[in-house]
């Protein structure tokens, strides 16, 4: 039962940085956590209050709209005030570190920070000065916990255990965060990975990690189960790393004839916002087989547990709460606001 | 008359081919005799399991001063030369302005005098206003007492400007000392190429961006006969570059840092920007690759790239913060605990890398404690074991990240002119 508003006793972090630093074991909890959430709010829907009285400030040094969405409800969803906090309106603009920004909000009573920046470690470097939770909601290239949490939650729901399931990761992976997070997240769990794309998107120095580096994605298609279709991150490029955009579909983009000879119960993902043409034809991003749409309401799902991992009450002895996420099907008993 | 006796210490001089326990007598600031001494000084210093080696020369120094006061002054990277046991060091000019004219030499020359403390011996500015795009007046430079041309911090992008440079330079005798990186390959980076950034996100630096320069440079230093020095050299390709030019007969000359041969883009993984430099640590095979460099002398010298940053500048984002890392107070620590005592480099191969050579490559005369040399002398204790606290530097910045490692080897005493300047515990 979840009556106990405490956290499990297999979680033992304050922040979650990012999954490469996890166990197999605690991302697990993680999922397992999101689960019950998704079920105590009816899939989302529904309200709860326990983490009434906390307070989460998104802090966003790059833009986004989705994600910092997908936080905010999750967190209104559990009865958090939430504080939107960017940086083209702050002080950043004068010249304030952001040190010293997240500083001026710690020092204002907050709970947890969701920061998203586009330098890989500042959210590392967050959690050493703050004595608040830091929630990484995208460093840059290099994690994004949750949207790798969600894509392996909505895996996970359709296909249960994830050993020896392989996984696709298609396209820019040199530039995505959401790559990297899968990546740890399904290597932990079991998964066989092959990341396909250009040389000068796939390095194949990813080998050293123990997953299949390919540039044929007609190779890879028919050995998948599942396909995560990763956005070209142009903003993030120096140099265009492909001739134009119409050869890189040509060759990388999933179509409903690279469809018919993957298996017929192939899964497709997309972190979004998707370049429709790009990534992927319209045909493939509506498809029965794809998952788009569940991965944004898993997306609030996992927020919300990790949200209430990150800020829940913290007490001694709170192994009680190890139930908690034992499959208990029913709420907490504040379960109503 | 002014005497200093230094008794009973092991004496090395790799440029006289000494290595030997002895007194060193010195008078009126200058080296007066080695050899045994029953005579009265009016100071002594007891050395009896001390190392005694010419005065330690650090040819890759930033003091900062003029433009960056708040990172470093002449005064306070001078005093923190002292405590590491350099008596000399090499000013690079990338200051603000940089040392591009003769007045500009003499304000650093007017500054160390009136910090009295080490000396500093001024590397010119390569192009005026060092933006690569024409030299800077170095017959003037070298008449106010520059010893060597850098536009470190950055390369001499434009290759025809570094050939005349080359040719230049070569009337005078004096290297250049090349900061080699093909800035294409390296834009937006903050760390080594490799698997260790491809995991991080972050952008790398390959190897590639410097040895291509090396090679450039070394085929326009081929061309003209004039000098090179490669600036820390930091990875194995580099080194073998500088290897076969050397075995061709080419006049290059190369040095490392303590730090490249210490550290790899594994310590990234924190994302503490103290381990970010330019060029940035490698990985262990480059380590080696340096190593062995140093050890059959196909890297010449150790020099630091000591480069002081305010923390506040440091305490950035990683891509946001600029490049570099302290060096003078950890050098000899460093160099003895990586290379002397695991027994890859001995004594004299140490004093020689940190003085022999580096004055031979400036051309300055010191390094040696021949009979008649000005007494510039760092007297070591090779068994010391002590911890780097970066809050006691005499450097105006703390960026290390060797901050509470525990090192063994460390000046005691550092004398310039016959004058001890630095005496550990008695700061």
């Amino acid at each position: 039962m979840l009556q106990s508003e405490r956290v499990p006793a297999g979680w033992h972090h304050r922040h979650l940085l990012d999954l490469e630093r996890l166990t197999g074991d605690e991302i697990r909890l993680l999922l397992d956590t999101a689960a019950l959430f998704k079920e105590a709010t009816d899939h989302c829907r529904r309200k709860l209050s326990v983490l009434t009285g906390s307070t989460v400030v998104n802090l966003f040094f790059e833009n986004s709209t989705r994600t910092r969405t997908s936080f905010s409800l999750a967190a209104r969803r559990l009865g958090a005030d939430v504080v939107d906090f960017s940086a083209s309106t702050s002080s950043l603009s004068k010249g304030e570190s952001f040190i010293d920004t997240a500083r001026n909000l710690e020092a204002m009573g907050i709970d947890a920070v969701v920061v998203r920046h586009s330098t890989p470690g500042t959210p590392h470097l967050l959690a050493q000065h703050l004595d608040v939770g830091v929630i990484n909601a995208g460093d840059g290239p290099h994690e994004h916990p949750t949207q790798g949490l969600l894509d392996i939650f909505s895996i996970r729901e359709r296909l249960g255990d994830l050993t020896g399931v392989t996984v696709g990761l298609v396209g820019d992976i040199a530039h995505s965060r959401t790559a990297r997070s899968n990546l740890w997240g399904l290597l932990k769990l079991g998964a066989k990975i092959i990341l396909c794309g250009p040389p000068t998107l796939v390095s194949q120095r990813w080998r050293e990690l123990g997953v299949e580096v390919s540039h044929n994605l007609d190779d890879i298609v028919p050995r998948c189960d599942v396909l995560n279709l990763l956005r070209i991150q142009f903003e993030r490029q120096n140099m265009r790393p492909f001739p134009s955009v119409r050869e890189y579909a040509h060759l990388y983009a999933m179509t409903s004839d690279r469809l018919t000879r993957a298996k017929p119960d192939l899964l497709i993902l997309a972190p979004g916002p998707i370049n429709r043409g790009v990534e992927m034809t319209a045909e493939v991003a509506d498809c029965r087989q794809s998952l788009i749409l569940d991965q944004v309401t898993n997306g609030l799902a996992v927020r919300m547990g990790v949200l209430w991992l990150t800020c829940g009450p913290r007490e001694p002895g709170a192994a009680t709460s190890a139930a908690a996420t034992a499959g208990a099907a029913s709420l907490p008993h504040r379960s109503h606001s | 008359m002014s005497t200093l006796l230094i008794r009973g210490g092991r004496v090395i001089d790799p440029a006289q081919g000494i290595d030997q326990v002895d007194d060193v007598l010195v008078r009126d600031g200058r080296v007066a005799a080695i050899g045994r001494s029953d005579g009265v000084a009016d100071q002594t210093i007891d050395a009896t399991g001390l190392l005694v080696s010419p005065g330690l020369i650090d040819m890759h120094v930033h003091l900062r001063e003029p433009g960056r006061e708040e990172d470093e002054t002449i005064e306070t990277g001078t005093r923190a030369a002292l405590a590491g046991g350099f008596t000399s060091v090499a000013c690079i000019p990338n200051t603000e302005p940089p040392i591009d004219t003769q007045a500009a030499v003499e304000f650093i020359h007017q500054k160390a005098a009136r910090a009295d403390t080490c000396n500093v011996f001024v590397v010119g500015c390569v192009s005026r206003n060092r933006e690569g795009k024409e030299l800077a007046e170095i017959g003037q430079l070298v008449e106010a007492g520059a010893v060597a041309f850098s536009d470190d911090g950055a390369p001499v992008y434009d290759a025809e400007l570094m050939r005349r440079a080359f040719e230049y330079c070569r009337m005078f005798d004096k290297p250049i000392l090349a900061h080699e990186e093909v800035l294409e390959l390296s834009r937006g980076g903050v760390m080594n190429e490799g698997l260790v950034s491809l995991v991080l996100g972050l952008t790398g630096m390959p190897a590639a961006a410097e040895e291509v320069m090396i090679g450039r440079d070394i085929a326009l230093s081929e061309v003209t006969g004039g000098r090179l020095h490669v600036m820390h050299v930091s990875t194995s390709g580099g080194v073998a570059l500088i290897r076969a030019a050397k075995a061709r007969g080419a006049r290059v000359t190369a040095e490392a840092c303590p730090h490249h041969f210490t550290l790899t883009d594994e310590g990234l993984r924190g994302f503490d920007s103290n381990h970010k430099m330019s060029p940035p640590l490698r990985t262990a095979a480059d380590v080696e690759g340096i190593i062995a460099g140093i050890v059959d002398g196909t890297i010449d010298c150790i020099a630091t790239d000591h480069a002081p940053h305010a923390p506040e500048k440091k305490m950035l984002e990683l891509d946001r913060a600029p490049f570099g890392i302290l060096g003078l107070e950890t050098a000899v620590g460093l160099t003895v605990t990586r290379l002397v005592s695991p027994g890859k480099i001995d004594w004299s191969r140490m004093i020689e890398a940190m003085s022999t050579l580096p004055a031979r490559i400036l051309g300055v005369d010191r390094g040696t404690l021949r009979p008649g040399a000005v007494a510039d002398i760092t007297v070591i204790d090779p068994n010391l074991s002590w911890k780097v606290d970066v809050k006691s530097f005499q450097s105006k910045s703390v960026n290390s990240p060797f901050d509470g490692w525990t090192l063994q080897g460390r000046a005691v005493a550092t004398i310039v002119a016959g004058r001890v300047k630095y005496r550990l515990g008695r700061e």
